[in-house]
């Protein structure tokens, strides 16, 4: 760290003065930062710790992938949004089309749109082999 | 530079865990994969050569799955892996995903019984009118195994995610926490669990904060912690009632009004707390600094470290590309003296309470070769840059160390960087 230690210990008599010139030498970067985020997301809320955003984390539950609501069009298309399925079929065809296999074929005529039918164990993608040995133990 | 490398999603490292004599070292990813290595025994031949860590054992503890209901994927990923202290020739840990928690037996097997009557050495069924006498099988040694079994599995207690699982002193109980409740299970039931702590609003639109981590006391089996999004620690006492929605005690640093910003809450979230080893402290951490409280004392910390301020003029962009959510934990060395948490650019930060120096170092391969002295790193903020020292702006933020441990009695540090994982040990002369 180039810069010396910030031993914030109030107690000191001694400390407390370096403190507040250090505290308001402390907003100045937090408030620029501020005002960036602002200038860049106009419709950005007062406080991010609102019930909705904790709602979304809720969810999701990692910090990383939460899509924050801001300007909504802005963040759709930076974030990978949290997916949704309509149901377990739905989420094998996704799978399905991530790793560019087969769709489940429809039996012996493969045209049959898909939704005509209803699919068959057999017909549904393998999930991902869980075999594989972690880096680490190789 | 210019090399890719190519890294496997499943591969990064999500959990990293001495046990308790720290002879074995757990690590879980997010492939759901656990990985354990042991400490080499020091042979009396090479008595200076400092005992390594190889693979012990390695076993996938948690596969995805697909809860119907809510149309959700459930992750593999391994959030915590907790051990339980040795109490026989097999060791047991606790490893945990989004939604189920599972209690592990690793044992060894080297001895296999030989002489069966019924099978053959292949184990194939012998036609029993060929078999004219009997033997009784014998025990003999075989190559060393290591298996591991899921002895229970803790699964439908919980409807958001776990972020925590600690074992409690009395060795018979554990508890689980997840964003808004914390349950209590006993170790040999697992279709029921207590629950302890409940902050969910009957009304969601009154949600203000969530539960980040939750600990055991190390020595009072009726005493726990759990951190806040916004920044606070409740001390809870389960004797006091049944459900521990009224914490105890209530740590929680004034903050300057004048000092707020749009960042302020974020990043006074609590990403991990610990109990130091003697009971009497607790350490947080939250986005930029690391804090020690006394337990007697709710209305400040006693220490506060930086670990690494500069990113305050860098809050907006760490805000877009989701690092300031980022959960990094701190872990204590065995006698308290010490504190180590994680940064950016694979550097992680080490406090020495005492002294109240700090040091900055860095899990690279390309930067150290095995065996050599870590050289300290700097990074510098504004103007001149010296030869060594690293600017702001150049700091790999993908590059993050979340998960560190220290050797519960020796000065070995294990550090996940991603999807590697960096053993250090003090230097011995």
């Amino acid at each position: 760290m180039s810069q010396k230690q910030e031993d914030e210990n109030p107690a000191e008599e001694t400390g407390e003065e370096k403190q507040d010139t250090q505290e308001k030498e402390g907003i100045l970067p937090e408030r620029a930062e501020e005002a960036k985020l602002k200038a860049k997301y106009p419709s950005l809320g007062q406080k991010p710790g609102g019930s909705d955003f904790l709602m979304k984390r809720l969810q999701k539950g990692v910090w990383g992938t939460i899509s924050y609501p801001l300007t909504l069009e802005l963040k759709w298309t930076i974030k990978s949004v949290e997916q949704k399925y309509f149901d377990s079929g739905d989420y094998n065809m996704a799978k399905a089309k991530m790793k560019n296999k087969q769709l489940p074929s429809a039996g012996p005529d493969k045209n049959l749109v898909t939704g005509d039918h209803i699919p068959t164990p057999q017909d549904l993608p393998q999930r991902k082999s869980s075999l594989v040995t972690s880096k680490l133990a190789g | 530079r210019n090399k890719t490398t190519c890294l496997l999603k499943a591969d990064i490292i999500s959990t990293v865990e001495f046990n308790h004599t720290g002879e074995l070292l757990a690590t879980g990813d997010k492939g759901g994969r656990v990985v354990i290595f042991q400490r080499e025994q020091e042979s009396k031949n090479q008595v200076h050569r400092r005992g390594e860590y190889n693979v012990y054992s390695t076993f996938q503890s948690h596969e995805p799955e697909f809860d119907y209901l809510k149309s959700l994927e459930i992750e593999e990923k391994i959030n915590k892996i907790r051990w339980l202290p040795q109490q026989n020739a097999a060791y047991f840990l606790l490893s945990t995903n989004d939604k189920t928690v599972k209690l592990w037996k690793v044992s060894e097997r080297d001895k296999r019984p030989e002489g069966y009557n019924l099978k053959d050495e292949e184990g194939r069924l012998r036609d029993p009118a060929t078999i004219t006498t009997l033997r009784v099988p014998v025990l003999r040694p075989m190559d060393l195994m290591v298996e591991a079994t899921p002895r229970r599995v803790f699964a439908n207690a919980h409807t958001y995610h776990i972020n925590s699982i600690s074992v409690n002193s009395d060795y018979e109980t554990y508890m689980s926490a997840d964003d808004l409740r914390i349950n209590l299970w006993n170790f040999e039931i697992t279709n029921q669990s207590f629950n302890i702590v409940d902050i969910k609003p009957a009304n969601m639109e009154e949600l203000t904060e969530v539960i980040t981590a939750a600990e055991f006391h190390p020595h009072h089996c009726n005493t726990f912690v759990y951190s806040s999004s916004k920044g606070t620690i409740r001390l809870c006492d389960m004797r006091a009632s049944a459900l521990c929605d009224r914490h105890t005690k209530f740590f929680e640093e004034p903050e300057d009004p004048s000092n707020r910003s749009f960042f302020s809450e974020i990043i006074s979230s609590i990403s991990d707390v610990k109990f130091s080893h003697s009971g009497r402290y607790i350490m947080t951490r939250d986005y930029l600094t690391v804090k020690v409280w006394d337990l007697n004392m709710e209305n400040r910390p006693i220490e506060t470290y930086q670990v690494h301020d500069y990113l305050r003029s860098k809050l907006c962009s760490l805000y877009e590309n989701d690092c300031i959510f980022d959960k990094f934990e701190c872990v204590w060395n065995g006698s308290d003296s010490v504190i180590m948490t994680g940064s950016y650019n694979n550097f992680f930060r080490m406090f020495d309470r005492n002294t109240k120096r700090d040091v900055t170092l860095e899990a690279s391969r390309e930067n150290s070769k095995p065996r050599a002295i870590l050289k300290p790193r700097k990074v510098c903020v504004g103007g001149k840059r010296r030869k060594d020292e690293i600017s702001v702006d150049s700091l790999d933020f993908s590059k993050k160390i979340l998960h560190t441990a220290w050797h519960p009695s020796e000065n070995i540090i294990a550090v996940a960087a991603t999807n590697n994982l960096y053993i250090f040990q003090d230097k011995v002369n």
